[in-house]
């Protein structure tokens, strides 16, 4: 168990470490000259020359990496030019928009697909499953923006409802949750899709098991077997698709807070690229990155609390 | 054993037909030119003319939407062929090798699986500016890992079989039994594959497009027509919903093809599902 | 307390159960026998309210002298585990593999008895060492595969017994477990049948382990009953081929099952295997493989001869030798 901790660890600092150098070497090995990039041909050299020794770059590459590196650690990624306060700062304001919009999406993601999964293998070959197979279906070729824009168009233009969008800030509770219930819909349900399918096959397998007939010989309701017996059994390939869907939770993101203008990280990434303030999308990104890798390295640990057996190999 | 077409291939092939029509259609003809404005004839209804209104700008909404097919189907093709040639001959390479060589090319795939499309398609945005080249780019990215891995995968398991050993142990060279047996036996899972890339692909275009960073004015492509008609939805909102339909119909097209097509290759996996 | 009148499982592939009558008092112990595909499970299963979907049901059967066969999925759950309980075959895999197997054979317990958390840790540490598990206290709190099969099996004794039913039905509970482990299984299912006054339906292959276990035996055919009797006078003095056929095929132990060589001697078996079900003659399902065939056997299905009060078979031959 403690050896497995440790090279699972290891293995996650060092999946940090190689993404870090991607990012890197993309926003600085690339670009050429990113002064020029950031103030644009028509620069003077004057200005240029104090921007490079603003940047450091004036600094060999590895020394500049390790730099961003240390300095990133500690919580330090820099002055945005745009906005000409530490990156940092700007994270600071816009996170909790971001989590919340993503936390929220992921919670209603797990009630929805583990609802609809679990009820669709509980009417195997039915018209229930049926229906929830077509939904999911069409619910994975749905762009995640269209269906914002359409729901916006039905709850916010049509029936008026809820905002269109804008966010008025934390201020006033109730206008700030209506105006994430939109966004957070959009995200679940095109999130679900996907994770309803993979329930739903990993019930109906283990419902295949010699176990769930121990449990239902016990006289135990369908509903209890399904929920306490199947459910859990089935939950390791669904952790593994959940982990996956970080990425897509990560991207959904920062689309829906384009398409819903809420300001949190996604949107100021946006800013930042139309800013070109490139200390400002490199630091983004690379959080970015880190969460995906963070939601798998968590998914890692998960599989060992949800199976006894893997304990034991470990 | 049920000899019939499986549903989703059925459904999934007709979809693709239309698409892939359409697009092709739209290289030789158009209704009107989907670029020529006429503001004038601006949000103009359904007609004989313009079979689904015209645009803000007057644009014909039909010429414009088949030229985004063209485009959404070239983006795709290129995107996944280049991804994938590049995904496949890694994992060719690393089942060849084995051993330490093979961790380290996976390893390597891995990491490309902390980096969804979007975030690499956002640096090279920052860096170079926003362009439909930069979006191919970074769908390409995306798909070398998940190819590395099914070629390596089914890869692996071809290796086991007799007669590839016997060609081993005739002392053929590892990289030209990969070509002529391992890649052969493997072209089916791999199409597979690509198929379904091709639908992931297609969203991804039309996310990247709708966000700016994919295809610029005045290049059609629905995400794009997608974002303008946003900005229109009190005015004229018609214009956001038949993007949106060609969208799905593309990517449904595509993923249930994939679908199908595994199913009929590899029963195997169907029954699972 | 649990009866089968003329009571049938169909598919649409066929009959799975034809007609089976069946009386089982408390404290009996009876033995089903067949080869595989016969249709024990499917009996057993049907006496659980736990017949495959799409099986119609038809007959009666009676718990407690109510009828069952019509009776929903609830009322049915009020009898399992409570009335009739049942082990399956493969301990394996019978076994939630993600919970301590304390909790699972606590479970029932809590939902049907209402039992506190500490009552019915209680009642599962005397269970557990009521069907010989060593060192209870530590076995309640491990996961199954920490066990092995033999202790899988007596936890899964423990599940069934957690209500105190009238009634165990144990589906081929030996078949995957070792040979000494096996008698040590069945004998500890006789001696719970009699220390609780429980009925047991002991489901087998093996011929031993019925003549040493139950009182009463059903031997099984293509979904028939085909004779039943007192277990020591059926294996002496069998009346139906099948059973003739079932018990020359036995591996006698004062026979050697090697040859002058050292070669492995073929056992005498039934010639040809159980027939799917859509592949079933309509008469007597052990036509086409009955080495006393006539000619009726086929078409007509034979009619279920007594012998004596506990006694009978169903074969055309025996009502030709009453007659
Ligand atoms: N769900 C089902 N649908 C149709 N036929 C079934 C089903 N389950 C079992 N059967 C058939 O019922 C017959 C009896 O099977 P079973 O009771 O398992 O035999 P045994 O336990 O004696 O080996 C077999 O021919 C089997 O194929
Ligand atoms: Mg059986």
């Amino acid at each position: 168990m403690g050896y497995f901790l440790i090279r699972r660890t290891v293995g996650f600092v060092l999946t940090l470490l190689a993404v870090s150098v991607v990012v890197f070497a993309v926003m600085n090995v690339l670009p050429g000259d990113p002064a020029l990039t950031i103030l644009g041909l028509d620069a003077t050299e004057d200005a240029l020359d104090a921007l490079r020794e603003q940047l450091g770059l004036n600094q060999p590459l590895l020394t500049r990496y390790f730099l961003w590196i240390w300095n990133a650690v500690q919580g330090d990624f820099g002055i945005s030019h745009s906005f000409r306060v530490p990156v940092s700062t700007l994270i600071g304001e816009r996170l909790p928009m971001t989590i919340s919009l993503a936390v929220a999406g992921m919670f209603f993601t797990l009630i929805i697909a583990l609802t609809l999964g679990i009820g669709a293998a509980a009417r195997h070959r039915k018209f229930g499953d049926w229906g929830v197979m077509l939904i999911s279906q069409l619910g994975i070729a749905i762009p995640a923006f269209w269906l914002s824009i359409l729901l916006v168009m039905l709850f916010a233009v049509k029936l008026r409802w809820l905002p269109p969008g804008g966010f008025a800030g934390w201020s006033d509770p109730v206008a700030a949750m209506r105006s994430l219930i939109l966004p957070t819909i959009s995200l679940a349900l095109v999130q679900s899709a996907v994770l309803a399918r993979v329930t739903r096959s990993s019930a109906l397998e283990v419902m295949r098991q010699d176990f769930v007939r121990t449990a239902r010989a016990s006289g135990l309701s369908r509903r209890r077997v399904l929920w306490r017996h199947v459910l859990p059994n089935a939950l390791v390939p669904i952790v593994t698709i959940v982990g996956m869907q970080f990425a897509a939770l990560v991207t959904g993101t920062i689309v829906i807070e384009n398409v819903f203008y809420l300001p949190g990280l996604g949107r100021l990434i946006f800013q930042s690229i139309a800013n070109r303030d490139l200390p400002t999308v490199q630091a983004l990104v690379m959080l970015f990155a880190a969460i995906v890798v963070t939601a798998n390295f968590i998914v890692d640990l998960l599989y060992v609390v949800i199976d006894p057996r893997l304990k034991a190999r470990a | 054993m049920n000899r019939r077409l499986p549903t989703n291939l059925v459904i999934g092939a007709v979809l693709v037909a239309l698409v892939v029509g359409v697009a092709a259609l739209s290289l030789v003809w158009t209704p009107h030119d989907p670029t020529l404005m006429n503001i004038r004839g601006k949000f103009a209804d359904p007609s004989e003319a313009h079979w689904l209104g015209t645009d803000q700008l007057g644009r014909d909404v039909v010429s414009q939407l088949m030229a985004a097919a063209r485009n959404s189907m070239t983006v795709a093709l290129v995107a996944v062929l280049l991804g994938g040639s590049i995904g496949v001959a890694l994992g060719l390479f690393a089942s060849a090798v084995g051993g330490w060589v093979e961790d380290g090319v996976m390893r390597l795939a891995d990491l490309g699986f902390a980096f969804p499309a979007l975030l690499f398609a956002i640096m090279l945005a920052a860096v170079f500016g926003p362009s439909l080249s930069n979006a191919v780019l970074a769908i390409a990215f995306i798909n070398i890992p998940i190819f590395a891995r099914v070629t390596r995968g089914s890869a692996n398991q071809i290796w086991t079989l007799d007669y590839v050993s016997a060609s081993r142990a005739a002392g053929m060279n590892k990289f030209v039994i990969s070509r002529d047996h391992i890649l052969p036996n493997i072209a089916a899972a791999i199409i597979v594959q690509a198929t379904i890339e091709f639908a992931v692909a297609i969203l991804a275009e039309a996310a990247l497009s709708y966000l700016g960073l994919g295809a610029q004015p005045p290049a059609s492509s629905w995400g794009r027509m997608l974002s303008e008609a946003q900005t229109l939805m009190y005015l004229a909102p018609q214009l956001a919903i038949y993007p949106g339909l060609c969208i799905i119909t593309a990517v449904l097209g595509f993923g249930l093809l994939g679908d199908g097509l595994r199913d009929i290759s590899d029963p195997r996996l169907s029954r699972q599902r | 307390m649990l009866e089968l009148t003329d009571y049938s499982v169909n598919f649409s592939a066929g009959a799975a159960l034809r007609q089976a009558n069946l009386t089982i008092k408390p404290g009996d112990r009876l033995g089903i026998v067949g080869e595989s595909g016969s249709g024990k499970t499917m009996l057993a299963l049907s006496l659980m309210g736990m017949a495959p979907d799409g099986a119609t049901l038809s007959g009666a059967l009676c718990v407690d002298g109510i009828d069952m066969t019509q009776r929903n999925e609830i009322e049915w759950q009020n009898i399992r585990a409570r009335r009739v309980a049942m082990i399956f075959q493969e301990p394996m895999a019978a076994l939630n593999p993600l919970r301590r197997v304390g909790d699972t054979v606590m479970e029932p317990m809590r939902v049907h008895e209402g039992l506190s958390h500490d009552q019915a840790q209680a009642r599962a540490l005397s269970l557990f060492e009521e069907v010989g598990i060593p060192d209870p206290a530590a076995r309640l709190r491990q996961f199954p595969h920490e066990l092995s099969g033999g202790q899988r099996q007596r936890v899964l004794i423990a599940l069934a017994l957690a209500c105190n039913p009238a009634l165990l039905i144990a589906d081929e509970p030996t078949t995957a477990l070792d040979a000494n482990v096996a008698v040590l299984i069945t004998d500890l299912l006789v001696r719970l049948s009699q220390e609780r006054q429980m009925a047991l339906v002991f489901i087998t292959h093996d011929i031993a382990a019925v003549a040493r276990a139950t009182q009463d035996i059903v031997v099984m055919y293509g979904g028939d009953m085909v004779e039943y009797g007192p277990t020591a006078e059926v294996l002496k003095t069998p009346h139906h081929p099948y059973t003739k056929g079932l018990l020359d095929a036995l591996p006698d132990p004062s026979r050697t099952t090697h040859d002058a060589n050292g070669k492995r001697r073929r056992l005498p078996t039934i010639p040809g295997t159980v027939p799917q079900l859509q592949d079933l003659p309509q008469g007597c399902r052990f036509a086409g493989r009955c080495p006393v065939e006539v000619p009726q056997c086929a078409a007509q299905k034979p009619a279920t001869q007594s012998f004596a009060v506990n006694r009978s078979s169903a074969c055309h031959l025996n009502e030709g030798a009453k007659r």
